[in-house]
């Protein structure tokens, strides 16, 4: 059952330029790559990946509409409801794994990290467009002992994608599995490098949602819906999708370019 | 499909229905996972013996905003608002459903009868089996339950299909109606090839917390398990009133469900919110349970089986 409940943002964190995270108690249980459909009442109710799974919940806000934007300015003492978890999240394999997320999506993964809870049996790399867009840079240190960060200007780490850096750990490293969160043609080429050096991935991806249970059918990426059947898929299914990384659905269910 | 031993006679769950055949007459309802072909597609392979497509309009319509579901208990409230793409871009997800295997069947709104028989025409030239006239959503305003509750507008839409479409009409009715079989036997009259009962029934949900509404629309359409027994009793009064083929949908979401309804005079059934509640595997497990009790309890059609429950 995951009816609505009544909570109250405990903590309020900016995190990076125009990325909020809000706490609060929400008592079920959350796996990595679950998210939640949050509403501002009066405002908007909005699909929100869980960045913090464990002790108080939380979810990282990026602004980029109106709903976000409310939603990324509330204080702590503010009524928001929650209901979920829903989609099916990561499933984790033996081994060591490696984290690769793009700006905003690094929220959905860091609660893979918590879960391994082993410094040595994840990397974690972080990239964005420019410094201030990164966001989790010291929480990912406290949680793997191989972190490393990427920029797209320079500003800050290495300078160019996230995708071309991890193009080199895959090659040395014996990965059993990359886990990445991040815009679609990021993820596109993230699953092409997986795919060359052979080793499975599973990625999380981003819809438009309404109903968030898997009825109403407006996050359909070719037939799958990403509330329901995802929002993680692996590689191998989503690399047959021909909207992936190409197509998105709006709010009437037309097919949009991304 | 797990094989099921025969007793006596084969069971077949093949039905007829309004010169349509299905494989079996366990249906998706309308406004679940039907915006786009990808997703027909899939609830097809999932079993269901006919698919029905979002309820398509004139023009793209973005629906209301967020919050357009609330969870229950026994069930969903819904006010999505209508959104769909709009008839035209509707064509290219009809492209992609024309391999289905099994019949689809478009579902559409309007707000006059030149409207409904456009559109009802154009899911025809898209290829669509039959056409299920939306006659019925509670909370959108000017469309579905607002001509759905009047006997002789119902019976201007329907006769006005009927004229500009060959494929069979399918009329889908509210409950929300102090007399449904009047209505019934509006579609009857006007030439109507089946009647789909029942719609989402008017409902709120209110925070406390909140002191509010919890749905943007704040009034929407209540279905799942706490609507069952309502379609089911309207399903046994139209099949008692009427000679055209019943659809009962309302609250399906196992085989005793399904075969309630049958007994109470449905030809076939449609499963929605049983999708959200039970997974897609909702119809595979329907399917086999009552291919079981069927042949457990001797009956070898569905129209064997069909309004025993009259008798």
């Amino acid at each position: 059952m995951n009816r609505q409940v009544m909570t109250k943002v405990s903590n309020s964190v900016r995190e990076g330029e125009g990325m909020t995270t809000l706490r609060f108690t929400f008592d079920r249980p959350i796996s990595p790559g679950q998210f939640l459909m949050v509403w501002v009442p009066g405002v908007d109710e909005v699909p929100m990946s869980a960045s913090f799974i464990y002790g108080e919940k939380g979810i990282t806000v990026k602004e980029v509409g109106e709903a976000t934007k409310a939603l990324s300015r509330l204080k702590p003492g503010s009524l928001i409801g929650v209901r979920g978890p829903y989609g099916h999240g990561f499933d984790l394999v033996p081994g060591k794994t490696l984290i690769v997320g793009g700006g905003s999506g690094m929220a959905s993964l860091l609660p893979v990290a918590d879960f391994i809870n082993d410094k040595d049996k994840v990397d974690i790399l972080i990239g964005a467009r420019t410094s201030d867009e990164l966001i989790f840079v010291e929480r990912a240190r406290s949680l793997s002992n191989e972190v490393h960060v990427s920029t797209d200007d320079g500003s800050k780490g290495r300078k160019g994608t996230v995708v071309e850096m991890a193009k080199e750990h895959l090659a040395k490293k014996g990965y059993s599995l990359v886990l990445g969160c991040g815009p679609e043609r990021m993820l596109r080429a993230l699953v092409e490098a997986c795919e060359e050096v052979r080793i499975p991935c599973q990625l999380s991806l981003e819809r438009y949602m309404k109903c968030g249970t898997g009825l109403c059918g407006s996050c359909a990426i070719n037939g799958l819906r990403v509330c329901a059947d995802g929002p993680v898929f692996p590689g191998e299914v989503l690399r047959e999708l021909p909207e992936f990384g190409g197509f998105k659905r709006n709010e009437c269910g037309r097919r949009v370019k991304l | 499909m797990n094989q099921v031993l025969p007793t006596k006679r084969m069971t077949s769950l093949r039905v007829s229905l309004a010169g349509l055949t299905l494989p079996n007459p366990i249906m998706l309802a309308s406004g679940m996972m039907g915006e786009t072909g990808g997703s027909l597609m899939k609830v097809a392979e999932a079993g269901a013996g006919a698919v029905v497509t979002k309820s398509i309009g004139s023009e793209p319509r973005p629906g209301y905003p967020n919050p357009t579901l609330v969870e229950l208990e026994e069930g969903y409230l819904n006010a999505m608002g209508l959104p769909n793409p709009g008839i035209a871009a509707f064509e290219e997800e009809m492209e992609v459903v024309r391999l289905c295997p099994v019949p689809i069947i478009g579902s559409v709104f309007a707000s006059s009868a030149k409207e409904f028989s456009y559109l009802a025409e154009r899911m025809q030239v898209y290829g669509a089996s039959a056409v299920e006239l939306n006659l019925s959503c509670p909370h959108a305003k000017g469309y579905g339950m607002e001509v759905g509750v009047d006997p002789e507008a119902v019976e201007a839409i329907v006769s006005a299909v009927k004229s500009s479409c060959k494929i069979p009409v399918f009329a889908k009715l509210t409950p929300n109606t102090h007399d449904l079989v009047a209505v019934g036997k509006a579609v009857q009259g006007a030439g109507g090839d089946a009647i789909v009962a029942i719609n989402t029934l008017k409902g709120m949900s209110i925070s406390v917390e909140a002191r509010r509404p919890i749905l943007s629309n704040k009034g929407g359409g209540l279905s799942g398990p706490a609507v069952k027994a309502i379609g089911l009793r309207c399903v046994f009064d139209l099949s008692a009133a009427l000679e055209i083929p019943i659809i009962g949908v309302g609250g399906i979401e196992n085989w005793r469900d399904a075969v309630e309804y049958i007994m109470a005079g449905a030809s076939a059934v449609q499963i929605g919110s049983g999708i959200g509640r039970r997974g897609l595997g909702v119809f595979k497990e329907v399917i086999e349970g009552m291919a079981l009790f069927m042949s457990e309890n001797g009956y070898s059609s569905i129209e064997g089986m069909r309004g025993v429950a009259h008798e």
